[in-house]
């Protein structure tokens, strides 16, 4: 059963991760209609440079500053490679940033080399956040910290579980929602919000109303990339920071897709649903061989379906999502909160 | 020039090419060539003439292998009677089964949509073939051996300019086949959805139906290549099926030029010289490539095909001789400028990954030395003076360039006016 909790909450802490990562692009395809494929390559920069800058002038500030510098080589983007090709299409746009997530991966490569960097949380951060106690003669309880050795003492007649939370994983949390909360202030609250969200249906008004359209489009492809260098700032410090963080990309493809292209609150419902796809089925250790066992036709080794029905759950944990997108695009083709169709 | 010469001297220089270069290495990249040929085509008969941008089209060419792969092996077995040469055949109907399976759901979205939707159908098949070891052979892939029962006519398949052969043979015919789609009612109406989906909706075509085909005939392909990669190198391992293998076709797919039906044969040719020689010249290729793929969809969106297609119209006027000079100080600006990054980037390069070899390294056949300021200063001072020239060179190429073009239109115009 806590193995289940501690599950249940490492589903929601990625699923808010993805959502960190989803939320950004979500804005700039609604916005501009560009599917940014370097987004995951924007998530990978942001750990490394939070890597580097926190060794300068420590991590807090570097969860500051390289969010910023990350919006600003975004900005910079936009401006000089992205506003070029807008003229040849949406086909171009993706494109060209499909061949900067190459660029990008190799110069990281280049810069920080093709292992791992060894980016670990702050001392504030490093330690358990809470402690998990199951123990079989009183119900499950939390322990702020880690629990006193004598809470976890086992006796003969009862058995005591802790399980350790990390805190950097509540610290991800922590950020996400703060970032949830913060954008959905700026966007509902704000003028700024205001004229962002115009320029999102009525272009040519908003224009003809004054405001600089390409410069807010700039202005959100930058903080589309800020938000995944957030993303990249704390998922650094809670995983590895590697080159091979930006393998994250099809992921957060299949869940804008499956919440529905361009909405936001369905980027939400698809970033916890595909966390939870990926880490709950982790400790399902059965496979079909066990449901058909259980149906009364147990399958043999030497059954053509064999193979395909003896991958447990566990095994299957990475392909679900993609399983998810096939069923949603087949069942429900706008996505679970979308309204475009097509 | 008839039509029937150009294909003509398509097939004499596939014939005589094995006769020019003799070299194993030669022959092992003029097979590799082959089957990338029919690779690029086949996606291009989705991206250039559907408008569909696949990042996960290796799915098909790959399940084409593995499916040629198991074939060949149960030909080996003796549970089949086949003939080897249509092991490609075999990929190539694989090709189609999967792309009906999958194309059924991806072709349900066009533009944007689709392009992320066939990337997560690649993680898919990727993920699943670790899964599935029973099929994919795991980590150490699938192997087989061409070489099965008696010779035919003398082909056993045994070396390989028989195989080369046999790549030719089907990349001849995959060829003509693609290129007559693109002259039948289907390959027009595809070229419409890709233009203006909106518009043929009213027409009473169904522009899902039309990719969905469009796809299907791609997925085909793909496994015909697939199935020749099976014939070649007798392997079929995980990475065949992989992004890093879509991620190429669409790039030199795209660099060849997506907009004419030769444009992929470039791609193709560039994409085995990339992949065998370039990988062994630079660490840093994947970087070049990189870059020069962003600079082609800013620049140059039509590829390389279109530039060749605006030079011959400029030789057609008689242009070209007068844009010789501005042609040569471009290219000499360009050299500069790619000697002056170059260097830079391979001694980061050297830095980062070969450090343990001491610090000298060499570019271009001139020696550098990482640890000291002046190899540094150098070539930046190179990049620097590059920069510059190249923007000179630049500004009085293009301005001679439109002036050229300008006179082409006028006398255009002036034909248009006497006719």
């Amino acid at each position: 059963m806590d193995q289940v909790l501690i599950n249940l909450l490492n589903g929601i802490s990625s699923g808010l991760l993805l959502f960190m990562l989803s939320a950004g692009l979500t804005l700039i395809f609604s916005m501009m209609g560009v599917l940014n494929f370097a987004h995951a390559s924007f998530y990978m920069l942001g750990a490394y440079f939070a890597y580097t800058i926190g060794t300068v002038v420590g991590f807090w500030a570097a969860l500051v500053l390289a969010p910023l510098l990350l919006g600003a080589v975004g900005a910079l983007f936009e401006r000089s490679v992205l506003r070029r090709v807008h003229r040849a299409g949406h086909v171009a746009e993706l494109l060209v940033t499909f061949g900067l997530s190459y660029v990008m991966l190799e110069l990281v490569q280049l810069v920080w080399g093709r292992t791992s960097v060894p980016f670990s949380p702050p001392p504030a951060l490093a330690g358990t956040a809470f402690t998990l106690v199951s123990s079989s003669a009183e119900p499950m309880r939390f322990v702020l910290g880690v629990a006193p050795e004598a809470i976890c003492q086992r006796s003969a007649e009862v058995f005591v579980a802790c399980t350790r939370y990390p805190m950097n994983r509540v610290f991800l949390a922590f950020v996400a929602v703060a970032m949830l909360l913060a954008l959905w202030l700026l966007l509902t609250r704000t003028r700024v919000g205001l004229v962002i969200r115009a320029a999102l249906t009525h272009p040519g008004m908003v224009e003809a109303l004054g405001h600089d359209v390409p410069r807010v489009f700039m202005l959100v492809f930058g903080a589309g990339c800020a938000m995944a260098g957030l993303a990249g700032v704390v998922g650094g410090i809670t995983f590895v920071t590697e080159p091979s963080m930006s393998n994250v990309g099809p992921i957060i493809f299949a869940v804008i897709v499956i919440g529905g292209m361009g909405s936001l609150p369905g980027a939400f419902v698809g970033s916890l649903l595909v966390g939870l796809l990926q880490t709950l089925p982790l400790t399902v250790d059965k496979s079909l061989l066990h449901l058909a066992e259980s149906l009364g036709t147990p399958l043999g080794p030497d059954s053509l379906l064999y193979p395909v029905a003896k991958i447990t759950l566990a095994q299957a944990a990475p392909i679900l999502p993609y399983l998810l997108l096939v069923l949603i695009l087949i069942f429900r083709p706008r996505g679970l909160l979308g309204t475009r169709e097509g | 020039m008839r039509a029937w010469m150009i294909w003509l001297a398509y097939a004499a220089v596939l014939v005589a090419a094995p006769m020019v270069w003799t070299s194993s290495l030669a022959l092992t990249m003029l097979s590799q060539v082959g089957i990338a040929i029919v690779a690029c085509l086949a996606y291009n008969v989705i991206f250039g003439q559907g408008g569909m941008l696949s990042f996960g089209h290796a799915v098909y060419s790959g399940l084409g292998a593995y499916l040629a792969i198991h074939t060949l092996n149960m030909v080996g077995d003796g549970r089949i009677a086949l003939p080897v040469s249509l092991i490609p055949l075999v990929g190539g109907l694989a090709g189609l089964f999967f792309a009906a399976l999958l194309g059924y759901v991806t072709t349900r979205k066009a533009g944007t949509t689709f392009a992320m939707i066939t990337l997560g159908v690649g993680e898919l098949v990727w993920s699943m073939s670790l899964m599935l070891p029973e099929f994919f052979g795991g980590e150490a892939g699938i192997t087989t051996d061409r070489v099965v029962g008696e010779p035919v006519l003398g082909i056993s398949y045994a070396p390989q300019i028989q195989v080369y052969y046999l790549i030719a043979v089907y990349c001849f015919v995959s060829t003509v086949a693609m290129y007559a789609l693109t002259r039948t009612p289907l390959g027009r109406i595809l070229n419409a959805v890709r233009d203006n989906p909106e518009r043929v909706e009213f027409l009473g075509y169904r522009t899902q139906m039309v990719r969905y085909v469009a796809f299907m005939i791609s997925g085909f392909f793909m496994g015909i290549a697939g199935g020749l990669g099976t014939m070649n190198f007798e392997i079929a391992t995980a990475e065949v099926v992989g992004a890093a293998r879509s991620g190429a076709y669409l790039l030199f797919t795209f660099v060849g030029g997506a907009g004419f039906f030769f444009g992929p044969i470039i791609g193709a040719v560039l994409m085995v010289l990339a992949l065998v020689m370039l990988s062994e010249l630079t660490q840093a290729w994947l970087l070049y490539l990189g870059l020069v793929f962003v600079l082609m969809v800013m620049y140059a969106p039509g590829g390389i095909a279109s530039l060749v297609m605006m030079n011959l119209r400029m030789a057609a006027h008689g242009k070209l001789p007068g844009l010789a000079v501005p042609y040569a100080l471009l290219a000499l600006a360009g050299l500069v400028l790619f000697a002056g990054s170059g260097a830079i980037i391979e001694m980061v390069y050297h830095r980062q990954l070969d450090a343990a070899l001491g610090p000298a390294t060499s570019f271009l056949g001139v020696p550098l030395d990482t640890s000291a300021a002046s190899s540094w200063a150098g070539a930046a001072a190179v990049l620097a003076v590059g920069v510059v020239l190249f923007e000179l060179a630049r500004r009085r190429f293009a301005q001679r360039w439109g002036q050229a073009q300008t006179e082409i239109e006028q006398l255009i115009a002036l034909r248009e006016r006497q006719a």
